[in-house]
């Protein structure tokens, strides 16, 4: 009985018809499309982008080399040397992350007891080289000095304004 | 026998235990932090705290005495929260800079704080600051905030190290672990300090900063820097060794090692290595392929040993080689003719090669030391030689009462409290000792017989005390050191002895010279078979193999080494240093992979047989030893001397072990074939004064003395003339005066520009100036006379 309600039904073209309507539907509903580069997503201060390296106001790098991120880290990314710096503080002499390798998962981020590591907003960047993806202490650093303001307005927010 | 009940569970121990030892015999957990199963209760962290039935209060494990029928509560609601709150206490003033500090990942206040600290801590005051103290070149005490107090580094100065070095000054909130004003720790044990340190106050100095306990691999070893034979953990990262630890092995080593063994491994990639093997050709060094090198080496050994015979070519070992390493030499050489093969280079006296009856060994067991009653030691610098006798000895002083009589080349600081001493010129060592076994045959009213010479010995006070108390003894010992075998009388001391241990019912036991001198012994190295060293370099040979020594290091009269390899057509080094001052007069360097980068088998002082892997893959084209050999055997045409591995060159080389005991070695004896007693009064000529000459620790072999945290040592200062007041009186100098010292005459004089030092602890007419040193290897024989001058 079943059987030929279905079999009478598919002459209907029942089917095709409330698909073409969802289809209508969204022909004329409010376009979402983003025209990127032009318009841009908006983004979570949590967003997880490329990572920076942070220093304080006073311009001493944050991080103490403790190696919990490149512990922590499932892809394993990080490599991190340490040595006793100028200062005769415990300082890294190397700190390289593979973004081929990352999976962006933060982890080193949390893992982070001096809030050194983050992740920024910043997903524009590309390699034209494996190597180019391969990202020194240096210019970790570098992407940090440059997005300071937005990664510390990003971490006052987080922290419920205290 | 006590019963006692903890956490329900029932057992019996034994009578004077703790409940801490209770606890541990079940596998029951209680946190502490200043319990230690090998130093005295303090009972000062509190954090064993548990809850026994009818007591009103928590009462801690470790200082609590079982009594029967006690019920112990580790885990119940009281007990938890005294060490909880203990723990918030300790916290108070501890910094939680964890992620600085070297100690992170194998912390046990980070490990017991996960499982009995609150998440955040209630106190709001600030930390108490501790200033850093310095304690010199191997421990950090930078992060002196870090401390709990929990006296374990002062306990272990005192009960095992045999010194205080550490102590606390203040109390309460004030109170401080500090160094004696201005001192450093000087002590050949201070590592085992790092290791016990709960926290992170003291740590590693070399190792400050370079990685987290999580990566490295830990590997284990065995140490070839004294013949105890430590048991070692070599942690590795990348190929390269980081740290070495303890493993710990109650029969040997138990948990403590020496500096030497703990820091010497930044020698081993340190940039003095030898990557490449190297020829010189035309007086240049270059660097050169192994079969290069080896086609090299083999042809000049067989050209040689064709036209001149087999006496012509020598080899000289190092007696820490392996055994493995140490067997292919000796086969090679016996293939090539020759029998001229010896590890004993600082030895002089060789008249018993061919008389004794097995290899010379402990005479007993490593941790039978612990419990000897009375022991003899002649001859020995023992704490600095063989630290972790020295410490076993100590241990039964201390916990026994035993009584340890010396007699010494140089009145040394043992730390141990001594029953009798007497310090005599390294020529009187054998009189002294000829005294000791008058005075026993005195005492038994045995009358001397074929002992020549022992009717005019004078038996002096110390040496009667010493008799009585190896009589009186019921577990004692007779133990000769290195200055022994290395004095000019060693045969007769050796027979001395025998007769002493026979005569009073001791054992006799060698203190051993390297970690595998027993091994060289059982395959036959000085035997009757084999030339000794000394005549290999009086009479120079035409080609030398010297493989992991350093003759103008090693040897007992380096002037005489250096002449017979200059003389020499071809030396071939095996070593794993580019030895700069070898590269005058060898011909080819080839690069041999150390301890960490081998497989061998190493056979200590009581003859244990401890077989060791690799922990790192060789340096560059260094190479173990056991395959350079095989490689150089096959290609001199020897197709026995080819092998697979390192375990088939073992099973080759036929080391019997004991059928009771497998671990050990047979054929170990300290027995001579019956031969009177010769004591000869040597000619007394005035020649200037007597050397006495000790190796100072940390230049006992490459490694140690290539190793940077300890040539910062206190004890790797370059050696001097060190010299009694009376004898500068004599010789009109003054302390701190620049002196020369000239040895030997002829072709073979050598002389040292040093500095004279009083030194009250040598004896008078004796100059003791240290072997192993640069700056003595200009001189000649350790014990031979010397001339002193001002410069």
């Amino acid at each position: 009985m079943r059987k030929l309600a279905r079999f009478l039904k598919s002459f209907a073209l029942l089917e095709l018809l409330r698909g073409l309507a969802v289809t209508g539907r969204y022909f004329f509903a409010r376009k979402i499309t983003v025209r990127y580069p032009e318009e841009k997503t908006p983004q979570s201060p949590r967003f997880r982008g490329l990572h920076a390296l942070r220093r304080y106001p006073n311009g001493e790098e944050r991080c103490v080399g403790c190696k919990l991120c490149e512990a922590v880290c499932p892809a394993m990314a990080i490599q991190i040397d340490v040595a006793e710096g100028k200062d005769g503080a415990r300082r890294t002499t190397r700190h390289d992350l593979d973004l081929t390798k990352c999976i962006f998962c933060g982890f080193c981020e949390e893992a982070c007891p001096v809030e050194a590591i983050v992740e920024t907003r910043a997903y524009e960047y590309h390699g034209e080289t494996r190597g180019d993806l391969y990202y020194t202490k240096e210019m970790l650093l570098a992407h940090g000095d440059r997005h300071e303001a937005q990664i510390a307005a990003d971490r006052a927010g987080e922290r419920g304004g205290t | 026998m006590l019963e006692i009940e903890i956490d329900g569970r029932k057992t019996s121990v034994r009578e004077g235990s703790t409940v801490m030892d209770a606890a541990q015999q079940m596998n029951v957990y209680i946190p502490h932090f200043c319990y230690h199963k090998k130093l005295s209760v303090a009972a000062n962290c509190r954090m064993c705290l548990v809850e026994v039935e009818k007591a009103p209060k928590p009462i801690p494990a470790c200082a609590t005495p079982v009594t029967n029928g006690m019920r112990v509560f580790t885990h119940s609601p009281l007990a938890l929260a005294a060490q909880k709150s203990v723990l918030e206490f300790l916290l108070i003033n501890h910094p939680l800079d964890c992620p600085v500090c070297d100690q992170g990942g194998e912390c046990l206040l980070q490990d017991i704080a996960v499982g009995y600290g609150e998440d955040s801590g209630r106190c709001r005051e600030k930390k108490r600051e501790v200033a850093p103290k310095e304690a010199g070149a191997l421990i950090s005490m930078r992060e002196m905030s870090r401390c709990i107090h929990c006296s374990r580094c002062v306990r272990f100065g005192q009960e095992i190290a045999g010194v205080m070095e550490l102590g606390m000054t203040g109390r309460g909130r004030h109170a401080e672990i500090t160094t004696f004003l201005g001192q450093s720790v000087d002590s050949e044990l201070s590592g085992n300090m790092i290791d016990l340190c709960p926290v992170g106050a003291l740590t590693s100095k070399p190792f400050r900063y370079t990685a987290r306990c999580w990566e490295l691999a830990r590997r284990q070893t065995i140490s070839p820097h004294d013949s105890a034979g430590a048991n070692l953990v070599a942690q590795v990262k990348d190929g390269k060794v980081l740290r070495m630890l303890p493993r710990e092995n109650e029969a040997v080593n138990e948990c403590w090692i020496t500096d030497k063994d703990r820091f010497s491994y930044p020698a081993l990639s340190s940039p003095e290595r030898l990557a490449r093997p190297m020829l010189k050709q035309g007086g240049v060094w270059r660097e050169a392929l192994w079969s290069e090198a080896l086609d090299y080496v083999a042809h000049g050994l067989k050209s040689i040993t064709a036209e001149a015979g087999g006496d012509a070519a020598a080899a000289l070992a190092a007696p820490h080689s392996t055994t493995e390493e140490l067997f292919l030499l000796k086969k090679i050489f016996s293939r090539l003719g020759s029998r001229n093969v010896d590890c004993r280079l600082r030895q002089q006296d060789f008249s018993l090669d061919g008389q004794r009856a097995g290899a010379s060994w402990l005479g007993m067991t490593l941790s039978e030391l612990r419990h000897v009653d009375s022991a003899l030691i002649a001859g020995s610098f023992l704490r600095k030689d063989h630290p972790l006798m020295a410490q076993r000895l100590r241990h039964a002083v201390q916990k026994h009462g035993a009584q340890i009589s010396v007699l010494s080349v140089a009145a040394d600081d043992l730390r141990i409290p001594l029953f009798a001493r007497e310090t005599v010129a390294p020529s009187r060592l054998v009189f002294a000792l000829a005294a000791v076994l008058k005075a026993v045959l005195e005492e038994k009213a045995i009358a001397p017989q074929d002992q020549e010479g022992l009717a005019a010995v004078t038996v002096s006070g110390a040496a009667r005390k010493m008799a009585e108390s190896l009589l009186k003894g019921e577990n004692a010992v007779i133990l000769l050191g290195q200055a022994a075998e290395q004095s000019a009388d060693f045969g007769v001391m050796h027979r001395l002895s025998a007769r002493l241990a026979e005569a009073s019912g001791a054992r006799l036991g060698f203190l051993g010279a390297a970690a595998n001198s027993v091994g060289a012994e059982l395959l036959g190295f000085g035997g009757e078979a084999n030339t000794d060293s000394r005549q290999m370099l009086v009479t120079p040979r035409r080609a030398y193999v010297l493989f992991g020594v350093e003759p103008e290091l090693d040897a007992y009269d380096p002037r005489l080494a250096l002449r017979a390899l200059r003389s020499a057509n071809m030396v071939a080094l095996f070593t794993s240093f580019r030895h700069e001052a070898a590269m005058e007069y060898a011909d080819a360097l080839l690069p041999l992979a150390p301890f960490t980068e081998t497989s061998g088998t190493l056979i200590n002082a009581e003859g244990r047989i401890q077989r060791f892997s690799g922990v790192a893959p060789p340096l560059g084209d260094a190479r173990p030893g056991w395959k350079i050999l095989s490689a150089l055997g096959s290609l001199l045409g020897f197709a026995d001397c080819n092998f697979e591995d390192s375990a088939a060159v073992w099973r080759a080389a036929g080391i019997v072990s004991r059928g009771d005991a497998p671990e050990f070695a047979a054929g170990l004896d300290n027995g001579l074939r019956a031969a009177p007693v010769v004591l000869r009064k040597r000619a007394s000529e005035e020649r200037g004064l007597e050397r006495v000459a000790d190796v100072p620790i940390y230049f006992t072999d490459p490694i140690a003395r290539r190793s940077a945290p300890l040539r910062q040592t206190a004890d790797a200062a370059p050696p001097a003339a060190r010299m009694a007041g009376a004898t500068l009186a004599r010789l009109g100098l003054q302390a701190e005066d620049a002196v020369r010292v000239r040895q030997g005459d002829g072709e073979l004089a050598g002389e040292a520009n040093l500095r004279a030092v009083l030194d009250a602890r040598v004896p008078e007419g004796c100059v003791l100036i240290s072997a192993g040193h640069a700056a003595s290897a200009s001189l000649g024989g350790m014990f031979d006379p010397v001339f002193v001058e001002r410069a």
